[in-house]
């Protein structure tokens, strides 16, 4: 059994495929993940904000990225857009695009629910103080906010990353992929071998996944207790 | 508990001795309506002077035509009913809320017309609110070092001393790194005092501070104020503690549906007011005996 695992897994250059397919899917988590955060939280204080017009805006976006399913995304961006108007976007390009259009939408929603579930006393007491708006953003309302901002973005990030495995559709040679030509190939001498591949890639997900909730509760229990 | 009482009368007796001319000078100007003479006046400063103040929310008139004035050490409290102006009147002092007109002067600057630099004048009017609005996030040392250290720029070498002695003059000292949420609701609050004293105001503003605050909380803060008033600092206070705002109080002002029914020094106002509004309003805080119905 142990053996047609590791046989699976390590004959040829399968193991160092695999780990450059999950290079691959960690790259676009991480710089999807990472853009969603940081432009998602200027778009997150506008719609907190009260301007009407980027309220509309954003709302607008945030409703089409969100019956919008994910795959349709990437089909349009990298199929429709190459064959109707000879745009050609990398596959990697594709899916950090799509992916943080998507973590933008989640993310800015997250952070206008944080900021306006801070008490209006604690805007008031700052302006009271003397603190101009920009400073009782940055000191009062942003650190609150994140307290409170951070179940919500992890959770978003472990569903972004284990969403990843679409890009598989766009001929994205990530951990998916990889893994879907090695059974194809080791399928047909071992039957085993879908079962050994596709374990592994589950296991690889919940390495990624769980440490990732484990720091989020080791946050959550710093500012607690602090 | 009775012998406090005393205690803060006699604090108050020392006050006056401390400045017979001014508390002479401030009778005469008892009346608020005073400030719209300035004949034989130009020699006198004041903290504070608001003339004719308007506000309303949409069509409801909340204030109509306040004028008020307080000079150095003033202690003014604001009474009345809910709803009468008394916390929209000090919101609108330090702009957060906006007014529809009327003039405010805060140490001979007009703070309302032309360009208003909100987070300068703020600097000099130190408010605390009902709701204790500490920021969670920050240790009380942290709460207090931030207006000093952010708005006026000074340094935490130079704050510290100042913060630290304000926290052991209300009894905190030893929780200056506690969170707000271990401290009682009057430990709040007397951070919250120590907080606005640290940006050095000129006056103080209180509104109802003690509202929701348990019972056997009250006086720890209470005491503050007085102590504060014992010093000299020029305070507006709006309260529903009747006893305190007798002890404290050099005027008291009692607002109803927007306008000053009435201002007199507390022992007139709580004896023998003038008007029958007050007389009304002070009603609330009595109770007669009750005769307990036999059949039931």
């Amino acid at each position: 059994m142990l053996d047609s695992a590791l046989n699976v897994l390590t004959s040829g250059r399968n193991f160092s495929r695999l780990m450059d397919g999950l290079g691959i899917t960690l790259w676009i988590s991480f710089v999807s993940v990472g853009l969603s955060i940081v432009l998602g939280i200027p778009a997150g204080l506008l719609m907190a904000s009260k301007s009407k017009i980027w309220n509309f805006i954003l709302r607008i976006y945030l409703e089409f990225i969100r019956i919008m399913p994910i795959l349709v995304l990437l089909f349009l961006f990298y199929y429709s857009l190459s064959q109707a108007f000879e745009v050609n976007l990398s596959p990697f390009f594709v899916s950090v695009l799509v992916f943080t259009l998507w973590g933008v939408a989640e993310m800015s929603d997250l952070v206008r629910s944080a900021v306006t579930s801070i008490p209006v006393h604690q805007r008031e007491s700052g302006r009271a103080l003397g603190l101009t708006e920009i400073q009782i953003n940055f000191h009062i309302i942003i650190p609150q906010a994140v307290r409170r901002l951070l179940p919500g973005v992890i959770n978003l990030a472990t569903r972004m990353i284990k969403t990843t495995p679409f890009v598989f559709f766009i001929n994205m040679p990530d951990l998916m992929k990889v893994g879907q030509q090695i059974v194809e190939v080791s399928g047909i001498r071992d039957p085993m071998a879908s079962v050994w591949v596709y374990g592994f890639i589950f296991l690889i997900y919940f390495i990624i996944c769980y440490p990732v909730s484990l720091f989020s509760r080791y946050l959550e229990g710093r500012w607690q207790s602090a | 508990m009775e012998q406090s009482k005393i205690e803060i009368k006699l604090l108050k007796d020392e006050k006056s001795e401390d400045d017979g001319i001014d508390s002479e000078s401030r009778k005469k100007g008892s009346d608020p309506k005073s400030g719209d003479q300035p004949d034989g006046q130009g020699e006198e400063k004041f903290i504070l002077r608001i003339k004719n103040l308007v506000k309303s929310y949409g069509e409801r008139l909340v204030l109509n035509g306040i004028s008020l004035d307080l000079r150095p050490a003033d202690v003014l409290v604001l009474v009345g009913p809910s709803g009468c102006g008394k916390s929209t009147l000090l919101r609108c002092l330090n702009g957060l809320e906006p007014i529809n007109s009327g003039d405010i002067e805060l140490d001979g600057e007009l703070i309302t017309t032309g360009d208003i630099k909100w987070t300068e004048i703020r600097q000099k009017i130190g408010m605390v609110f009902q709701s204790y609005e500490l920021f969670p996030h920050l240790t009380v040392i942290e709460n207090i070092l931030l207006g000093p250290r952010k708005v006026q720029g000074r340094k935490k070498e130079d704050v510290l001393p100042e913060a630290n002695s304000w926290l052991e003059r209300v009894g905190l000292l030893d929780r200056a790194d506690a969170y707000p949420r271990q401290l009682s609701g009057g430990q709040k609050q007397r951070v919250a005092i120590v907080r606005a004293l640290t940006m050095q105001p000129k006056i103080m503003l209180f509104d109802e501070v003690t509202a929701s605050l348990d019972p056997e909380m009250v006086r720890e803060v209470l005491d503050v104020i007085l102590e504060l008033a014992t010093q000299g600092l020029t305070m507006l206070i709006v309260t529903h503690e009747m006893a305190f705002a007798r002890a404290v109080a050099d005027q008291v002002i009692f607002l109803d549906k927007g306008v000053i029914v009435e201002a007199s020094p507390p022992e007139k106002f709580f004896n023998n007011p003038d008007s029958d509004r007050a007389r009304k309003f002070l009603n609330v805080f009595e109770f007669n005996e009750i005769h307990k119905v036999q059949s039931l």
